[in-house]
């Protein structure tokens, strides 16, 4: 492995169309550590989405880049993310995954924080000066930066990042076009799907937003939308790819499986086409006919750099993962719905969820197992060191199924390890 | 449900019969076979591990929630070399037990279960660790299943990954 230190992670040949990996990237423990200081330490991360937290008291317990997050709405309604350590020895003040509560009490010594973080009480309080609290030194530590856009919040452990709309940059366009599919608001539905892959975390970055690999890997799944009597409306799959700068990546196409907002298919029946068919008037009245097409019957598979991905597709998944060592990660997945659907769209877009995605669907099992294989075959890295990302350079307008998206992803990635600054 | 079938005595035995074949059914990838064990109307469902027992898939996000189709295609799948993750097929072993006939309304039995599967793939074992629920109809021609929940004893799939087979 030293041998190969000095050489680079990504080879570009423009005049070839070529680009190639490093498959060391994804195994040594020396990048991991890089990705750490330079990538997870310094990027924003997404932590979670309003809707979790809908009322006051209510928090989140979540792992976000190594750090354990308390993430509440406190009594003034003001969303907030600390540090889950108490001040005074370092015990996780908040046990619990999520729940409502008007304090949290530290169970080692008994001291007491307000949802806003501040110090409530202690035992023992006489044995502490009267302003023993005055710098709020004894206070819950508040995450470095927390800033949210259309109620996704993020966090960043360097205080210095750029504000989170000027790191989203081109993303924000099309976050807001998931986000418009409501006048309510989105949410997540109660539910998480958490589980591990044994493969490094970038791959599952390529794969997120890989329009190329379906037809090999999910041929079961196309089976199974061709076996379901009406599954399928009759649109082809088409579409391109995009990068947006910052590491953002995004692939927008068109595909033939039934889309809740608002694409129907005949397995929805009549019921079905008259709800689609109100929800998507709703659409050309609020935004005009080709905007509104866009939101209701085009699919995204939207990447945010480092690590979230939002793909909006026969359901929404919202998902990140982070790595816990160069071969393995851990992956959590929610579901994001109009707040204001009704009971039958929920149904619909839960099974239609379920059918592709998810470690128990029709599809995502295989592309675990694709990224685990990949993982294995880079055991041969000594004498097969390269993986390839070179589909579509040689077009003006590269197709939703070529590697643009992944290209803009792994140049990001190249240029925050060799400066070491972000974004 | 006729009259006659809710009148049939149902012992526990006959109960772990029809979970031990089935059992038995899935690690041998007996899957049609196994699929015969359920009612035209049945459905599987795995909730995810951050709901209740008696979450709703109309409404939570789960693992699995298949109607009697989606089952049927479920097993289709799975016999297909383009299932790529279970081809190799992976080796399992359903271990079942504390089977308890909770209650009985009119021809359905409610029956509880612990279960504990093994999954051998690659050179990796992994375990699945949950309880089952079945709602299992007694008629004059045996016992069939209507409903089987599998709710797992774990903080999500870790480090399992997939629920690639049935569990």
């Amino acid at each position: 492995m030293n041998a190969m230190a000095n050489q680079p992670n990504i080879l570009l040949d423009s005049e070839r169309h070529l680009f190639k990996v490093a498959r060391r990237s994804f195994v040594d423990p020396q990048i991991l550590n890089a990705e750490r200081t330079h990538i997870f330490d310094r990027c924003w991360l997404y932590l979670g989405h309003s809707s979790e937290l809908a009322k006051a008291g209510d928090f989140v317990t979540r792992s976000v880049g190594k750090r354990s997050i308390l993430f509440t709405r406190d009594v003034k309604n003001k969303i907030n993310a600390f540090l889950n350590s108490c001040p005074h020895r370092g015990a996780q003040v908040c046990r619990e995954s999520k729940g409502n509560a008007k304090s949290f009490q530290c169970f080692y010594h008994g001291w007491v924080f307000g949802a806003d973080g501040g110090l409530r009480s202690q035992p023992g309080q006489e044995c502490y000066d009267a302003d023993f609290n005055k710098n709020g030194d004894a206070n819950l530590v508040p995450v470095p930066r927390l800033e949210s856009y259309r109620d996704f919040w993020f966090i960043c452990f360097d205080r210095n990042v750029q504000p989170l709309a000027d790191y989203l940059g081109n993303a924000k366009a099309w976050i807001d076009i998931v986000c418009d599919q409501s006048e309510a608001g989105m949410t997540i539905v109660g539910g998480t799907q958490e589980y591990t892959i044994r493969a490094n975390w970038k791959l599952l970055t390529e794969n997120s937003i890989d329009g190329y690999h379906a037809m090999n890997t999910h041929a079961t799944y196309v089976d199974y939308l061709k076996n379901s009597s009406g599954s399928m409306s009759a649109v082809p799959f088409e579409g391109v790819g995009y990068d947006l700068g910052n590491g953002h990546a995004v692939i927008e196409y068109r595909a033939p499986w039934g889309r809740p907002v608002a694409q129907w298919i005949p397995a929805w029946g009549e019921d079905g086409k008259r709800e689609m068919a109100a929800i998507y008037a709703r659409l050309v009245e609020r935004f005009g006919t080709a905007h509104a097409d866009r939101i209701a019957t085009s699919n995204r598979n939207l990447f945010i750099f480092p690590n979230l991905v939002i793909n909006d597709i026969m359901a929404i998944t919202v998902r990140t993962y982070y790595p816990m060592a160069p071969n393995e990660m851990h992956v959590s997945g929610w579901a994001l719905a109009p707040q204001d659907e009704g009971a039958w769209a929920r149904k619909y877009r839960l099974l239609n969820f379920l059918e592709f995605l998810g470690p128990g669907g029709f599809a995502t099992p295989d592309d675990v197992e694709a990224l685990e294989q990949c993982q294995r075959g880079f055991e041969n890295l000594m004498e097969a060191p390269w993986s390839d990302i070179s589909k579509g350079m040689n077009k003006a307008v590269p197709s939703y199924d070529d590697e643009v998206q992944m290209r803009a992803f792994w140049s990001h990635w190249d240029k925050c390890l060799q400066s070491g600054v972000t974004a | 449900m006729s009259a006659a079938s809710t009148q049939i005595e149902v012992t526990r035995d006959e109960v772990e019969d029809l979970m031990f074949l089935e059992a038995e059914l899935l690690d041998e990838w007996r899957l049609k076979e196994w699929l015969e064990l359920f009612t035209e109307d049945a459905h599987y469902y795995v909730p995810a591990t951050d709901v209740g027992p008696d979450a709703s898939p109309d409404t939570s996000l789960f693992y699995v929630a298949d109607d009697r189709f989606r089952l049927e295609q479920r097993v289709e799948r799975l016999l297909k070399r383009t299932a790529h993750a279970e081809y190799p097929r992976s080796k399992t072993r359903h271990l079942v037990s504390n089977v308890r006939i909770r209650g009985r309304t009119g021809d359905e039995l409610d029956v509880g279960a612990a279960v504990l599967t093994y999954r051998t793939k690659g050179g990796l074992t992994e375990t699945y660790i949950g309880s089952y629920r079945y709602r299992i109809e007694v008629s004059d021609k045996g016992l069939r299943i209507r409903e089987k929940r599998c709710v797992l004893d774990m903080d999500g799939l870790r480090p399992n990954g997939r629920i690639s087979i049935i569990l």
